[in-house]
């Protein structure tokens, strides 16, 4: 993961990343500043117990049992997307807020634009993008397709309220209105 | 019938746009070949042998005289003056031109309709019994639960990306007409045998395929309040762990049947009680409100027997025949739900010209409180005709080649589009269906012969669903010729059951005589009122072996004269 450059891309836009990415808990003396550590060099990356940020880069079939005890360690949890056909980070993402993360969550690896809502709607809040498809698809694409459909079905998602939480929202502001 | 509120109508705009702006990055290059396809996919669009071809649901089944009209400008004016119902409930049309798809899907959205996920590694659309909110077997209108799945399955924001395909089906009733149990989640709704609540009864892992099998109960009885977040459980083990590296062995049936039925049920249920379940179900009111389109339509109170039907078929033989074979009983006295059959003798099964559908949503909208419903076996059905105007409804179907009498019987037969339009097609299936159905198209002889139903596919994919036809014939290819499986004893009820082969495969002009060969063995060996299925399971394999292998023998040796 190293040798891919990579941009990033939030619902703002496109952004410079701080982050750098190292192969081994050896490398980490290479670079400063915030770095990602694959997850089987995680526990040596701790135990560096360096000044800056650690972040953490997760396989999608992860157990998420297995990641858990490191949430509260970590300030960045990465989760690779080997293809943009494979929807198993979508599943990681849910379970690892669910288990209480609240650092970055990014999702790293060669999705597409028409993914970006629902990447942020599992709980990322970025995604890492191979420069090669960043080149056909640059990030004005991202946010342009992030909000074409403009409301969702699901509930318990991010992204404000869903459908049917708005319409039982309309129809208490309804009956509210009459009582008065 | 449910109606879309500003925000359905606001989502599947959205849909349509976002649709737009997708072909257009593919024009501009934005978008890989290889990244547009699963995209046009989960918007139904195929590309097939000839053309495109274009899913359009229909969720469970239900559709208004409005609707067909639209389906029928669409056919004239995008496709060849046809249009095609398939055994998911949807219908699709065979020739419309990529650059028509988003006028076409805006013509479907005027309508309140889709092709939102009727292709692709997502949730497809949801099917039900074709006689929701007729049945007499019926504990609740399951069309209320498959409107709260589509929704909740639209665009899911994790659910869209599985291994493979999935599909839910739902029935409310005792006689599972939706084939539940060979979905990859099956909903039956039912009453807890001690509280008498209403709830379900979850099904998992059942499909057809390469690999056929029969679901599994996951969970016997869950409380209605809860479906969205245990479905939500399922979909999530499934889309975690169910396999990626093989396609053929991607479907939820396989991680099931990998992981083995009580180590799947304990890491559904470990993820269930681990998820926020009141974040996800339906708000309160929400079910209610969906409900309230299902209402019961205005019925008039009438007599349970109508004089003037009784007089009619007593008159007319060929309309007593048609009542007989095609009615279904209605749960309101003085009504009848009719089935319409789209096999007639030699024709394409599940085609209709856009005449037809013109003509059908005319009868539908006078004459059945303008509902009209599409069945798995790619029929059409009227669900609510009063009797007394039965010899009407009768008079106007025949006049437009629509008043076959054989729901049900052996002509009225299913088969999917096979060699003549699918890229995947190993051999023929239409013209299969075409054959037999001539063979036996003496009304008797049929009714003799009784409930018989026959499935074709055209490949090992199994969407002509062979391995549940009482019937199954499977197309191959062996050397360069087109060869076919045949199997007895299939069953998509209830008692649902895999079909078993009766002997090696033949050659596409020896089917037509092997289907007979084999209704002579039910003939000789049926007990009273058994049917051919019955008399499969009683008198096991081994007659309809004899009698296949006595055919096959014989008609090899007149080849060989
Ligand atoms: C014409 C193009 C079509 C193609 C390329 C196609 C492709 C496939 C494939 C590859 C499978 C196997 C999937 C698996 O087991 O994972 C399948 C299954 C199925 N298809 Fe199709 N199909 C086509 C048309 C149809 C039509 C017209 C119908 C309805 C009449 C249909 C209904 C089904 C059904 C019900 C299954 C059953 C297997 C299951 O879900 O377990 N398909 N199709
Ligand atoms: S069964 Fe095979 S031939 Fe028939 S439609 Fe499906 S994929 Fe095509």
């Amino acid at each position: 993961m190293t040798t891919t450059a990579t941009i990033l891309i939030r619902p703002e836009g496109q952004v410079a990343d701080e982050w750098t990415s190292v192969a081994t808990a050896a490398d980490l003396s290479l670079v400063e500043g915030p770095a990602i550590v694959p997850f089987d060099a995680i526990d040596a990356a701790l135990a560096e117990r360096r000044n800056a940020p650690l972040g953490v880069h997760l396989p999608n079939h992860v157990a998420p049992d297995a990641v858990e005890p490191y949430l509260t360690q970590v300030a960045l949890v990465s989760v690779a997307f080997p293809a943009f056909s494979d929807g198993r980070g979508f599943s990681l993402a849910k379970r690892i807020r669910r288990a209480g993360f609240t650092g970055r969550l990014r999702a790293t690896g060669p999705l597409i634009a028409d993914q970006f809502a629902d990447a942020l709607a599992c709980g990322f809040d970025e995604v890492a993008l191979p420069e090669a498809v960043a080149t056909r698809q640059p990030a004005e694409q991202w946010v342009e397709a992030r909000s074409i459909v403009r409301d969702h079905y699901q509930s318990g998602y991010e992204g404000g309220a869903s459908i049917l939480e708005q319409r039982r929202a309309a129809a208490a502001a309804k009956a509210e209105g009459s009582h008065a | 019938m449910y109606r879309y509120d500003e925000f359905d109508e606001r989502f599947v705009r959205d849909r349509v746009r976002q649709f737009r702006s997708q072909v257009e990055r593919r024009l501009d290059g934005s978008l890989s070949d290889d990244e547009f396809k699963p995209l046009r996919l989960k918007n139904g669009l195929y590309l097939q042998l000839h053309a495109y071809m274009l899913r359009v649901a229909v969720p469970y089944g239900t559709l208004d005289s409005r609707q067909l009209r639209q389906l029928a400008l669409i056919a004239e004016k995008y496709d060849k003056g046809y249009a095609h119902f398939t055994t998911r409930q949807n219908l699709q049309y065979n020739w419309p031109k990529l650059k028509d798809v988003p006028d076409i899907l805006d013509l479907l959205a005027d309508v309140e309709m889709h092709a939102i996920q009727t292709s692709g590694n997502c949730i497809r659309n949801v099917t039900s019994d074709q006689f929701a909110g007729v049945a007499k077997d019926e504990v609740e209108d399951p069309r209320v639960t498959a409107e709260l799945i589509r929704q909740w399955s639209s665009l899911h924001p994790e659910f869209v990306w599985l291994p493979r395909k999935f599909k839910i089906a739902v029935t409310g009733a005792g006689h599972d007409r939706a084939a539940i149990k060979v979905h990859d989640i099956g909903i039956r709704i039912l009453r807890h045998p001690e509280t008498n609540e209403v709830g379900y009864e979850i099904v998992v892992g059942g499909g057809l395929g390469r690999t056929p099998m029969i679901g599994k109960v996951v969970r016997s009885f869950l409380p209605k309040a809860e479906l969205l977040a245990y479905l939500e459980a399922i979909l999530r083990v499934y889309n975690a762990e169910g396999r990626r590296d093989n396609k053929f062995k991607a479907r939820v049936k396989i991680l099931v049947h990998e992981t083995g039925e009580e180590e799947f049920r304990a890491r559904v249920e470990a993820e269930y009680a681990k998820l926020n379940g009141p974040t996800v179900n339906a708000p309160e009111g929400e079910v209610e409100r969906i409900a309230a389109y299902f209402a019961p339509p205005a019925y008039e109170t009438l007599p349970e027997r109508s004089e003037a039907l009784e007089a009619a078929r007593a008159s007319d033989p060929a309309l007593d025949r048609f009542v007989e074979q095609n009615g279904f009983a209605h749960k309101v006295p003085g009504y009848i739900a009719l089935t319409v059959s789209l096999k007639g003798i030699g024709e394409v099964p599940g085609d209709m010209t856009d005449a037809q559908m013109r003509a059908f949503a005319d009868i539908a909208e006078r004459y059945s409180m303008d509902e009209l419903r599409v069945t798995h076996s790619q029929n059409l059905v009227l669900p609510h005709v009063k009797l007394d105007e039965v010899a009407e409804v009768y008079a106007a179907l025949k006049a437009n080649g629509l008043a076959t009498a054989n729901a049900g019987l052996i002509t009225d037969i299913i088969a999917c589009p096979g060699l003549d339009y699918c890229a995947l097609a190993t051999a023929k299936s239409i013209p299969i269906a075409q054959a037999i159905s001539k063979t036996f198209a003496d009304d008797d002889r049929q009714r003799e012969i009784g409930e018989l139903p026959i499935k074709i596919s055209g490949c090992i994919n199994a969407c002509g669903h062979h391995h549940v036809g009482a019937i199954g014939i499977l197309g191959l290819e062996k050397s360069g010729v087109e060869n076919y499986q045949i199997t007895v004893g299939g069953d998509a009820s209830e008692n649902a059951a895999l079909g078993e082969r009766v002997g090696p495969g033949i050659d596409a002009d020896q089917v037509p005589g092997a289907v007979e060969a084999l209704v002579s063995v039910y003939l000789r060996e049926r007990q009273g009122s058994e049917r051919f299925v019955d008399t499969v399971r009683r008198a096991g394999l081994d007659p309809f072996k004899a009698g296949f292998q006595a055919f096959v023998s014989g008609a090899g040796q007149e080849a060989a004269e």
